[in-house]
């Protein structure tokens, strides 16, 4: 079940302190009835801001891993963490912050096109290694995967053309197997 | 989310006969050793009821609310350390709850609620009397339930008294659809229950114990800063050792109130914004900080950056979250007080702390607790003269407002669950029908409900339930015809501009005579000490007393809010010829000095 970050996100940040990091929070839980609402309500009961949210099922399946991009300084994410690791229906709680990562983000953009600027947009999608999913006289979508700097500058480049719709997941991460001495 | 399917469904159960969901609720809560239920029936629970009406294990009370079935199982299990148990039925059964439920999550108290819902075809049909009480209470419960099927029930009920009781302890809440409590299974209780992720910590890690011994044993200025953590865990006994051991002073927060006997020479009574000025003096000068089950609550650091500044700053909890959560500590340690304090004990020394117990010394006698005496009655000197009637030997119920703060300051607290209140959620109402749930619960010391005018009148309802189960309970009303707190605050901060808080009340005595209580009622000094004692000297079931005292005093010492000890108020000196010039002396209470009252100064009679 992929969330749209949009609904979470509730403020912009704040004025350049530079203590507010961006963390990425790796959630086990598991499948409970209204087990998710338990983790999107703590964010908004304690006034913890979200960037972005995705969850999806794992390999086990009584259980799924959300992944949340979230900005605080130090204390406030310690504090994210602890509370999440009080709900029952959480299997694991990871910081991936301070380990090493990898992430990924899928991103749906209808574009408008023209046969002018239609080829110029292919090529676009070819730098980026992004698919055209659909197609129509007017749009062109394409479907870009990668870190989020990656997706977040394919945006800038289609930008120009006026986007009509876009649809992000969201990043989700997995915990690299070697750390660090690789 | 889809729920998971329930593989693990009847596992070989011996043939047993077929039960409907309501008769495995009941066994179930047997089976817990429940013996008080506090409810309120209804269309969504009448089947549960049925069930109930031959049980003679469980002493079901009928509130008159379900508010005050909350706060009754509240005081139970403050009274007692085991789990209050709620059954009220759906819809606005049910929301009646949520105030008892946040004010146990807020003051960690272990409940169980069973709430009736509507059939599940019915659910998020706007069914008549429906609320989705679980999306409702999803904050302020530390966990709760849906039950969907009535093969999970049992299971779910075992995980609810598990969770509500262990750990830090909280509210958990069930949910049990009109349906499937008449749907039938075989009835196994489980025996244990396994969490994934819920395995409370209760042994401290020894590194961090060591750790903190060894700030101890460096200290000579310390303080015990201890909080309802160490009446949860049953630590008083382990405190108390440590604190002698050491001759390190103890203060304590309002829930913290028992854990140390206030007559013992190294207590120094509450800390915070009405704390004892030598408390909050020694937290502010201290060179160590062991806080102890307490969280840091903004009542009692005012000014988290000033607050013990200087100090290290050790912190045992249970709950890792409350670590670090307001004030960064120096040593923090996961688990359970009563253990910690145990392992702490063995690796710390005496410490050399004469010149700092002098120090305090001092500070007790420029700053004791003091108060206006004369003869229009205070509430201070009705709270002392309970302490000393009682000797400490009573259970005491307080609700929120200037004579919760009074109570904490002048009763002198010497035993641990000995003092009962709503201190995190300050929920006004609290105090009677809690005080009815501690009666339930403990028969060995008199309960005795503190309330104000105000707080009375917002669960006054429960005297009928009071009256008809005889309960010996002590029922006294301070009554000042204000919302005393609220009007010292508009006094102090908003130039005495009485918005709302003046109250018309009832004849509070008659009132209370109406529901078939014996009632008595003070209104000058010289008659407060005979009525305490009639009401304390009653045997034949509840009795109430309302003290009429002087309607504007205020509680001192106080640090308004948010901010450090250099704005402490205290008491005022009586100004000659002011208000309440009325010949009234000064009366003033130290901790951990013989209490007496002494006279300090006179003033003149010409108001």
């Amino acid at each position: 079940m992929p969330m749209s970050q949009a609904m979470l996100n509730t403020q912009a940040p704040g004025p350049a302190d530079e203590k507010v990091k961006r963390h990425t929070i790796s959630i086990l839980v598991q499948n409970k009835f209204g087990a998710f609402n338990r983790i999107a309500g703590l964010f908004a009961a304690k006034g913890y801001n979200i960037d972005s949210l995705s969850v999806g099922p794992t390999e086990d399946e009584g259980v799924s891993r959300m992944t949340i991009v979230a900005r605080g300084d130090d204390q406030i994410i310690e504090q994210i963490t602890k509370q999440l690791n009080k709900l029952i229906d959480i299997v694991k709680v990871i910081d991936l912050t301070f380990e090493s990562f990898v992430d990924r983000e899928l991103v749906l953009v209808k574009v408008h096109s023209t046969n002018d600027t239609r080829p110029e947009i292919m090529q676009i999608a070819e730098i980026f290694r992004a698919k055209v999913v659909d197609i129509s006289p007017k749009t062109l979508t394409l479907e870009a995967t990668g870190s989020q700097q990656k997706v977040d500058a394919i945006i800038k480049m289609l930008k120009p053309f006026a986007i009509k719709e876009m649809a992000r997941t969201g990043r989700v991460a997995l915990k690299r197997e070697f750390q660090g001495e690789v | 989310m889809s729920r998971q399917a329930h593989e693990e469904e009847s596992p070989a159960a011996p043939a047993g006969r077929l039960m409907t969901g309501a008769e495995i609720f009941v066994r179930s809560l047997i089976a817990e050793n429940v013996e008080v239920l506090f409810g309120y029936p209804g269309g969504a629970t009448i089947g549960v009821y049925d069930a109930l009406h031959d049980i003679s294990d469980i002493n079901h009370v009928l509130t008159r609310h379900e508010q005050g079935a909350t706060h009754a199982a509240e005081g139970y299990a403050k009274a007692t350390g085991k789990p209050g148990v709620v059954l009220v039925t759906s819809g606005p059964g049910a929301t009646n709850t949520v105030t008892g439920i946040a004010d146990a999550m807020m003051d960690s108290i272990p409940l169980v609620v069973f709430t009736g819902q509507v059939p599940l075809r019915l659910i998020g049909n706007d069914a008549f009397q429906e609320a989705d009480i679980v999306g409702i209470t999803r904050p302020v419960t530390k966990h709760n339930y849906l039950v969907r099927d009535v093969r999970e029930l049992a299971q779910t009920i075992k995980e609810a008294f598990y969770i509500a009781l262990s750990g830090r302890p909280g509210p958990v809440l069930i949910d049990l659809p009109k349906d499937v409590m008449a749907q039938k299974t075989t009835f196994d209780y489980p025996g244990s229950v396994t969490l994934r992720n819920y395995a409370p910590i209760l042994d401290g890690n020894l590194r961090q114990i060591r750790k903190a011994a060894e700030v101890i044993n460096a200290a000579s200025r310390p303080v015990l800063y201890v909080g309802g953590g160490a009446i949860l865990s049953n630590a008083a006994p382990e405190l108390t050792a440590l604190a002698r051991k050491l001759r390190c002073p103890v203060t304590t927060t309002l829930h913290g109130l028992g854990s140390f006997p206030e007559n013992d020479p190294l207590a120094m009574g509450m800390l915070g914004m009405h704390g004892t000025w030598y408390s909050n003096m020694a937290v502010h000068f201290c060179d160590v900080l062991i806080a102890v089950g307490a969280r840091f609550d903004d009542r009692v650091t005012g000014n988290v950056d000033a607050f013990a500044a200087e100090a290290k700053k050790i912190h045992i909890d249970i709950d890792p979250s409350a670590i670090s959560k307001n004030v960064k500590v120096d040593v923090p340690i996961v688990g359970d007080v009563k253990r910690v304090l145990a392992a702490l004990q063995d690796l710390v020394n005496p410490l050399e702390t004469k010149d700092w117990l002098r120090t305090i010394d001092a500070w007790k006698d420029e700053h004791p607790l003091r108060y206006r005496n004369g003869e229009e009655i205070r509430a201070q000197y009705v709270i002392q003269k309970l302490g000393e009637i009682t000797e400490g030997n009573a259970i005491v119920v307080t609700d929120v407002g200037q004579h919760q703060m009074w109570a904490a300051q002048f009763f002198n607290f010497a035993h641990p669950r000995t003092h009962i209140t709503s201190g995190g959620l300050g929920t006004m109402g609290f105090s009677l029908p809690a005080a009815m749930g501690a009666v339930f619960g403990r028969r060995d010391l008199p309960v005795i409900s503190i309330s104000g005018d105000g707080g009375f009148q917002m669960n006054s309802q429960e005297m009928a339930t009071i009256v008809q189960h005889r309960l010996p309970l002590k029922i006294f009303v301070i009554n000042n015809g204000f919302l005393g707190m609220v009007r010292q605050w508009q006094e102090l901060f908003w130039r005495r501009r009485y918005s709302q808080v003046e109250l018309a009340n009832p004849d509070f005595v008659r009132l209370a005579e109406a529901y078939g209580c014996t009632a008595f009622r003070a209104t000058r000094t010289s008659e407060v000490e005979d009525v305490l004692r009639k009401a304390m000297a009653h045997t034949d079931g509840p009795v109430f007393a309302e003290f009429v005292v002087a309607k504007e005093d205020n509680v001192y010492p106080m640090i308004p809010a948010g901010q450090t000890i250099n704005e402490m108020i205290d008491t005022p000196d009586p100004v000659p010829g002011g208000r309440n010039g009325s010949g009234d002396a000064i009366a003033t209470v130290e901790k951990g000095k013989a209490r007496k009252v002494s006279v300090h100064a006179h003033v003149p009679s010409n108001a």
